[in-house]
């Protein structure tokens, strides 16, 4: 292939001057991390709230959480982006609409996470739904004959339980959380998707970047998998999963 | 026969095969019988999908003349002709490996981009300005100042405005559309106040935009952009022959006739015009054809 390779183009100035290229990629990197994070941490509050409440008797939390769960799951991703950032500022009235739309801080970080929060939480919610599914009926019927409340019944019997059983999926959705944040770029969050589009247009070096951009979202997925791996070996009850390795 | 003239045999036979054969894309056109085109689907008016998504416009014609001209040459005027969609992540590339051996989009010749493929002489040269709301009353750049200005994510825009604050000392709050139509719905929704782009697609977008008498292109020009058709580098029978064809089109005046059918007449999908004359400087190129990059055209 007729291509003109040059690895050092990292180090060179941007066009407009004062920075390098990896200047670029690392402020990428900052803030793939920032809408990440905040995201993951959203949707496990949420998603261990939701899915918990998916198995409680009550027929109205159920079916809330369910509502809840359903529609997070069933739009993609980039098209929630959309509808946060562009379609519902719309509907708010005008001196909302337009604060919202021109004087909001921050306002592709925050509904960037909060649209990356949501849409993992319906995710986490499912799982954590299954592993409750999982534990023994009598569990719940022993804690309640004990004379604990529902709600203790899950603070202190079921979520403990269930939350352990189900960290290896969770795992699997901290990882996707880091990878689907390349979305945000599409509503113009300065993170690493959107630096490696820059970099590409100004240096021309469009497989250099690519590369750097896929290795550095494989160290943020891999951190969070052994990130990950480690939680799951410290809080390993002896006896209550059967080790598979 | 003495040393010299032994020399001199031996150079013809070993050049009569390199005379008579070609090298380069010209032999891969030739070997496959078909030459690939690489088109924009949006880039109005020079390179786009009409309504039965077949590629039209500008560049495309400019193209489909040059394609002639490979055909001439080649004495295979049943070659195939294919197209291959192209964005602007991956048009160099797609160049640079020998998937597409035209690019016949909206592509700025620069020197940057001279490092990994070459160019045809100049074709269309667009200005970099922005496009307001008519009601705003804004004119100028100076008066952006703290409001949100709209561009589009990847763009050599992006840099332009962001020197242009350094140098004036304004300070705009940056927004980024995905592509041109989020970045005008930015203006459109009143999320930015000017969107900053090459001025043909500026008055593209406008042109089809539910009201276009609301809009208006003003302001600074913060660029001057060679547009041009890419080829791969390093191929001089091909540029030779690509050069040859459009300079054929700009003396024998037929460039201009292009120009007015694209930008100064009715066209599909929506059968308006764009009413967009030619610029001095593409009056200029055609009488002195030149593959210059960008950086000449704006040396301070």
């Amino acid at each position: 292939m007729n291509y003109h390779w040059n690895f050092g183009i990292f180090l060179e100035q941007v066009k407009s001057g004062d920075e390098t290229y990896l200047d670029w990629l690392i402020t990428g990197l900052g803030w793939t991390l920032a809408v990440s994070l905040t995201a993951w941490l959203l949707a496990l509050c949420i998603g261990i709230a939701v899915g918990a409440l998916r198995t409680t008797p009550s027929r109205l939390l159920a079916l809330l959480a369910t509502a809840w769960v359903e529609l997070f799951r069933n739009i993609p991703l980039l098209v929630q982006m959309f509808l946060w950032f562009f379609v519902v500022p719309e509907f708010l009235p005008r001196d909302w609409s337009l604060w919202v739309k021109q004087d909001m801080p921050a306002k592709e970080f925050v509904t960037a996470a909060l649209c990356l929060g949501f849409f993992t939480s319906a995710r986490v919610a499912e799982q954590v739904r299954a592993g409750v599914g999982s534990l023994p009926r009598g569990q719940r019927d022993a804690s309640l004959a004990l004379g604990f409340t529902l709600p203790q019944t899950y603070r202190h019997v079921i979520l403990p339980q269930a939350l352990r059983i189900v960290i290896p999926p969770l795992t699997s959705e901290f990882m996707n959380v880091f990878k689907n944040s390349s979305v945000a770029f599409a509503i113009g969050v300065l993170e690493l998707t959107f630096q490696a589009r820059q970099m590409q247009e100004d240096s021309e070096q469009g497989i250099e970047t690519y590369l750097a951009v896929t290795l550095l979202y494989f160290i943020c997925a891999f951190a969070a998998n052994r990130g990950m791996a480690w939680i799951e070996a410290k809080s390993r009850v002896p006896g209550l999963i059967a080790r598979t390795g | 026969m003495n040393h010299r003239t032994a020399l001199l045999v031996a150079i013809v036979i070993a050049a009569a095969p390199a005379l008579a054969q070609e090298t380069g894309t010209l032999k891969k056109v030739k070997d496959n019988g078909s030459i690939t085109l690489g088109i924009r689907e949006s880039s109005y008016p020079l390179s786009y999908l009409d309504d039965k998504q077949q590629p039209v416009g500008y560049h495309i014609d400019v193209c489909n003349r040059i394609v002639d001209a490979v055909k001439a040459q080649l004495k295979l005027p049943a070659l195939k002709l294919q197209h291959q969609a192209v964005t602007s992540q991956n048009r160099i590339p797609l160049v640079a490996n020998g998937t597409v051996d035209l690019e016949c989009g909206s592509t700025t010749n620069n020197e940057a981009r001279q490092k990994q493929v070459a160019f045809a002489p100049t074709t269309f040269v667009t200005n970099v300005r922005m496009a307001v709301k008519k009601a705003s009353g804004i004119t100028g750049l100076a008066q952006l100042g703290g409001k949100p200005v709209a561009t589009t994510t990847g763009t050599t825009s992006v840099q332009l405005m962001r020197a242009h604050e350094k140098g004036k000392g304004i300070d705009f709050k940056e927004v980024y559309g995905k592509d041109h139509a989020d970045a005008f719905l930015m203006l459109e929704t009143d999320r930015a106040v000017a969107f900053v782009m090459d001025d043909n697609l500026l008055a593209g977008l406008i042109v089809s935009s539910k009201s276009p008498a609301d809009y208006a292109i003003v302001g600074e020009v913060l660029n001057v952009e060679p547009i041009a058709i890419m080829l791969r580098r390093d191929d001089p029978a091909f540029k030779k022959l690509v050069d040859a064809a459009v300079i054929g089109l700009m003396k024998s005046g037929e460039l201009d006739k292009l120009y007015t059918r694209w930008f100064l007449s009715p066209i599909p999908p929506k059968n308006v015009s764009m009413n967009f004359p030619m610029s001095e400087q593409l009056k200029k190129l055609i009488k002195a054809p030149s593959d210059a990059p960008a950086e000449s055209f704006n040396k301070k």
